[in-house]
């Protein structure tokens, strides 16, 4: 399950610290565990299209929970938000294949180290915070105006 | 090597469980330190719930057969032993799903004699089974929902200025499923009752590990669950002193609860009758009959006795551990065996992962308790907790996998 991308990671996590400016912010939890993440995401119009500017965001929690919300700015900044959410799906279908997915390198970069998580059903929660706290503040930013 | 002295024969006790064979990840040997959760069952509780299914199985208290006449008398059986158990009449045991619903039977009936103003005492320690039905209680009715504190060691601040004229009910861990923690039930309980306020003890950490008299506990209600003890999961009892019981109205409606019913309205059965509505659950009630069985044999003095043994030795490894800090108590005096802690620089879930993998079963996370976490100024924890299978080696084998975890994520040399 740890595999080195992933430990190495989530002991030099990419983006993190909350930055200004931002569209929307969201608080997100684990009730299990109690572990939290406070995310911003700013937007910019590209030829009237939203593209993801930046990805910010506060964290505490596991190797796992801290990996992933790290692999995930990686890749999320600078697509397109469209580009974004299915990258987003595309990790979360890994998530809940059981160990049985064949996730795709080119589309989910470092994010395939999780392939191994998705065995340990109570894992799958800390592996998606960051990831559903981004989408979540994602649609938040569309609805103020991009 | 040194040698632990011996309360139970563990060997003979772990033949008993079948499920203690078995093997877990990587092939390696079930470690249960889980029990705080759910106890694992001994054969003899298995065969007592499958032999009422295959002989016996009609429902209680329904029928004129002969069948639902041996249920009904299994059922009642099972609750004159819980009686015996505490040292209560059985009119005083009232079978519930779990210690969870237990505590929101009282919750609930107390609605309509809770009014705004008035105050419910709890403890910062509580499991949320113990926390927010009372919240939800206060909710209702207006009243102002009081705590006492807990200090940096993980005991509680009994602050007597806080049971008042306007306290209605003090409602208080027997034992933290955390720290460990045995706060002092029978003083609370005087004070309480010196200002005619009656108490509850959420008894799930604290009935299957240690003996337990209600009357020299002295509560007016205690809930437990008897999964927790060897019984079947789904069977929980409410333990309600007579006159408290009768003083409260119904909680579910249904079957066998009512004396006449009407389209008008309906009339209901006095207690623990009046409580339990449906068909009753006597597979398990025989299932948890038998546990009881089994753990009077042990002898609850010899299963706390083996318990506090395991806790002091974890006790010790844990604190020959670097950069690892127990929460709570660090001596087994007024302390169980619950055994929760952080690993510097590991999160909880993390140590869980590396112990899951070498077949060691702990908890993680913030154990349904996470005011009591917010108070320890810990955001959750590793929990390991005991019962009468365990095993020094095992308390030993979770050390030496807490070492190789710190290894493992590099905070250790």
């Amino acid at each position: 399950m740890y595999q080195e991308l992933i430990l190495d990671h989530s002991r030099n996590p990419h983006h993190k610290g909350l930055r200004d400016p931002f569209d929307a912010e969201v608080h997100h939890d684990n009730p299990v565990c109690g572990d939290e993440v406070t995310l911003r995401v700013l937007l910019k119009d590209v030829d009237g299209e939203p593209v993801v500017e930046d990805v910010s965001y506060d964290a505490e929690g596991c190797f796992i929970s801290q990996a992933s919300a790290s692999m995930m700015s990686d890749l999320v900044i600078g697509k397109p938000v469209g580009e974004a959410m299915a990258i987003s799906e595309a990790f979360l279908e890994l998530m809940h294949s059981k160990g049985a997915g064949e996730p795709d390198e080119d589309v989910l970069e470092d994010a395939v180290a999780f392939a191994g998580v998705s065995q340990y059903p109570a894992r799958v929660k800390c592996a998606l915070l960051g990831w559903m706290a981004w989408k979540h503040a994602t649609a938040k930013a569309m609805e103020v105006g991009h | 090597m040194s040698t632990f002295p011996q309360h139970l024969d563990v060997e003979a006790i772990r033949a008993d469980f079948p499920i203690l064979s078995r093997t877990v990840r990587n092939d390696k040997p079930l470690v249960y330190l889980d029990s705080g959760a759910t106890s694992q069952k001994p054969r003899q509780v298995l065969d007592a719930e499958r032999s009422f299914y295959e002989l016996h199985n009609g429902a209680a208290h329904r029928g004129a057969h002969l069948l639902s006449e041996e249920g009904t008398e299994i059922y009642e059986g099972a609750r004159a032993k819980v009686a015996a158990f505490l040292g209560a009449d059985p009119g005083e045991i009232v079978f519930t799903k779990n210690a969870t619903e237990s505590i929101n039977l009282v919750a609930y009936t107390l609605t309509s004699s809770v009014k705004p103003g008035d105050e419910i005492l709890i403890t910062e320690m509580e499991h949320h089974a113990n926390l927010v039905p009372w919240q939800l209680l206060a909710e209702r009715t207006g009243a102002t929902l009081r705590w006492f504190t807990v200090m940096p060691d993980g005991r509680l601040d009994l602050d007597p200025a806080l049971i008042t004229e306007r306290t209605k009910i003090v409602a208080v861990t027997g034992q933290s499923n955390v720290t460990g923690v045995i706060p002092p039930v029978t003083e609370i309980a005087r004070l309480a009752h010196e200002a005619g306020v009656p108490v509850l003890a959420d008894g799930a950490q604290l009935v299957p590990h240690h003996p337990v008299d209600v009357t020299a506990l002295d509560v007016d209600f205690l809930a437990f669950s008897g999964h927790k003890m060897l019984g079947p999961l789904g069977l929980g009892v409410l333990y309600g002193k007579a006159a408290r019981l009768a003083a409260l109205p119904p909680f579910l409606g249904g079957g066998d609860m009512i004396e006449v019913v009407r389209m008008e309205g309906s009339t209901f059965q006095p207690p623990p009758a009046r409580f339990e509505p449906g068909v009753p659950p006597a597979p398990e009630a025989a299932g948890l009959a038998a546990a009881i069985d089994y753990l009077s044999a042990l002898g609850m003095d010899n299963v706390a006795a083996h318990e506090e043994s395991l806790t002091a030795h974890a006790l010790d490894a844990l604190r020959d551990i670097n950069g690892v800090r127990v929460l709570g108590p660090d001596t087994t005096k007024d302390r169980g065996g619950a055994v929760a802690f952080e690993v510097d620089g590991v999160h909880p879930h993390d140590v869980g992962q590396v112990l899951d993998d070498l077949g060691i079963a702990v908890r993680t996370g913030h154990h349904c308790a996470w005011p009591l976490h917010r108070a320890l100024g810990v955001r959750a924890s590793t929990r390991a907790t005991f019962y009468v299978y365990n095993t020094h080696a095992e308390v030993d084998e979770m050390a030496d996998g807490i070492r190789y975890a710190q290894r493992f994520f590099g905070v250790r040399q």
